[in-house]
């Protein structure tokens, strides 16, 4: 399903001679694996699993957009130390700045490594939405996730909300290489933002898209079905997802996560007009299990949102 | 049951805001016997199982949408019936949900709540024998990244007051129908800080609805901001023979919301 990567951490790891099973808590300088998908273009990718001790949050995909003159990450992972080690992976591919730290949206998987960057005096970019989103969970985030990751990892980390906003769109330069930010309406959040590298074609979709990991909804879902028709047009070479990993047909990606809740919501809005109520929701849209990993622990929830969102129809 | 002034809210708000401040860690005591103590002002609970039955699911799957119902469940025969309800989400920031006064022939109640962590839920009843019977259930709070927040801001801010009111068909002859009353307000919870400014945002929140049948009040609730987004009551009643439901809901900007549907056709 993924096409072959140049594997550039391969030889830190010999070099490290790691690869000791189930040693955790690297070394903050331990760098992450970063794989490179196109010119110009590196990926962290994210374990498909739920933010824990082990993975030290790592669970999104993570980018490098390197340019003539300075480079872009797009965001910086579920905790400071993976943050960390994302900062000491970029530090082998190139020495050049980094001028902007851009999230794709709220969630903490994606902006708990933002304070690792703090010393690089880069930007960081974000949806305007975004400083709202962050003000009324940062707080919830970090108390709920310590159950998950732990005091040492959660106690490191810093919340930084964006310095340059993004309304509509935005256009950023790195150096004959120029990205194009775009703010979308509420669709998996209301605070997404992707990011389309013009030079290698490579759209940086954050949580828009999902591969193999079940989507999440803390959104809109008739708003991320509006927005995946609207994706599905720009003119990407490939699409890197949030989670899982690139697809060989993003367009086809795309297509399952809108089979995904276009059921759902056909579903939900079969139950609300029977008038089943909510806590019947869970179990609707069962066809999709067995499509996706991370089910369990997801679609109940997503039919739940769903269901508050549709019974307003 | 509490009825609960503003000013008891604001000082229950700012309670919270304070413990929080100094306490950042959590106590591992139980809070429950300190907040019944407090909300009931020392009134006795007796034990409601067999009388009460609350549902919710075992795991919070959306932090900020968790349904909850209760029943009455009294024996064949009993005489007595619920006036009163209050439901307490332990370790919520701000504990009690809401408590509502049941006019006669309500015996079931839905809604949705916000749990922010691990918790037991508590429902009290009061019975028209005057006394208090306590139910309980626990709650594990939702994995992933899911808060008790607004999932769309700005779609919440928009349509403020909007009312929905629905009737649900039941079986011919039976007494006893259900009916829906949905109210459009984000019921911010106000309890966050906002990490650049160190300051509370402030609660937004719908703090009375009434829902009548005629000239008969159905049901009245004081709303507290453990009251999910839109909030949304569902219910069973018996039919008085009244044309017309009527529903007024009241938030903390003190703006009133109205509505007024027919009371004998169901939509569906």
């Amino acid at each position: 399903m993924t096409r072959a990567y140049a594997v550039f951490a391969a030889g830190l790891l010999l070099l490290f001679g790691s690869g000791l099973p189930g040693t955790r808590s690297q070394p903050a300088s331990f760098p992450l694996e970063l794989l490179q998908i196109a010119g110009g273009n590196f990926v962290h990718f994210g374990a498909v699993a739920m933010m824990n001790r082990d993975n030290e949050g790592g669970i999104a995909n993570l980018g490098l957009i390197v340019g003539e003159d300075a480079v872009a990450v797009v965001d910086t992972g579920g905790s400071q130390r993976e943050g960390e080690r994302f900062l000491a992976a970029i530090r082998t591919v190139t020495p050049k700045p980094i001028r902007y730290v851009i999230n794709t949206h709220m969630h903490p998987d994606h902006v708990f490594g933002n304070g690792a960057f703090a010393a690089e005096r880069a930007a960081y970019v974000g949806h305007s939405n975004l400083p709202r989103a962050l003000a009324t969970r940062a707080s919830f985030y970090l108390n709920a996730f310590r159950r998950s990751l732990g005091d040492a990892l959660i106690d490191e980390v810093k919340i930084v909300p964006p310095s340059d906003l993004v309304r509509d769109a935005m256009v950023l330069d790195l150096g004959m290489r120029a990205l194009i930010l775009k703010a979308w309406p509420a669709a998996h959040t209301d605070n997404d933002l992707t990011v389309l590298d013009t030079a290698s074609g490579t759209l940086f979709a954050g949580d828009l898209l999902f591969v193999r990991h079940v989507p999440v909804l803390d959104g809109s879902i008739l708003g991320w079905l509006s927005v995946l028709r609207e994706m599905a047009r720009i003119p990407a070479a490939r699409v890197v997802p949030g989670h899982g990993p690139v697809p060989d047909d993003w367009r086809g990606a795309l297509a399952e996560q809108r089979r995904y809740f276009e059921r759902l919501t056909q579903e939900v809005r079969g139950l609300i007009s029977r008038g089943v109520p909510i806590a019947a929701a869970a179990g609707v849209a069962e066809a999709e299990k067995g499509r996706w990993e991370l089910f369990e622990e997801y679609h109940a929830r997503n039919a739940t949102a769903a269901y508050s969102e549709l019974e307003w129809e | 049951m509490p009825k609960w002034s503003k000013r008891a809210w604001i000082a229950a708000l700012l309670a919270c805001a304070l413990g929080s401040l100094t306490q950042p860690s959590r106590a591992a005591e139980d809070p429950w016997p300190g907040l019944a103590s407090d909300i009931f002002k020392g009134r006795p609970l007796e034990d409601g199982t067999g009388l009460l039955a609350l549902d919710m699911p075992a795991r919070a799957e959306d932090a900020a949408i968790v349904p909850l119902t209760i029943r009455a469940v009294l024996p064949p025969g009993d005489p007595r019936r619920v006036t009163g309800l209050t439901i307490v989400i332990d370790e919520n920031p701000a504990p009690v949900a809401a408590s509502f006064v049941l006019g006669p022939g309500i015996s079931s109640l839905s809604t949705r709540v916000r749990v922010d962590s691990y918790t037991h839920v508590h429902a009290v009843a009061e019975l028209s024998d005057g006394k208090l019977y306590a139910v309980k259930t626990y709650v594990k709070a939702s994995g992933g990244c899911s808060a008790p927040a607004l999932k769309n801001a700005d779609a919440a801010a928009t349509a403020l007051g909007q009312m929905k009111f629905r009737l649900f068909a039941t079986s011919a002859q039976a007494p006893r129908r259900e009916a829906q009353i949905m109210v459009r307000h984000p019921n911010n919870s106000g309890l966050q800080m906002d990490q650049l400014t160190r300051l509370y945002i402030p609660a937004f929140f719908v703090r009375e609805l009434r829902v009548w049948q005629g000239e008969d009040l159905v049901l009245a609730m004081d709303g507290g901001i453990s009251i999910s987004q839109d909030p949304n009551l569902r219910f069973s009643y018996v039919p008085n023979g009244a044309k017309r439901f009527r529903a007024e809901a009241i938030d903390t900007e003190q703006h009133v919301f109205r509505g007024e549907w027919p009371a004998d056709a169901p939509d569906m």
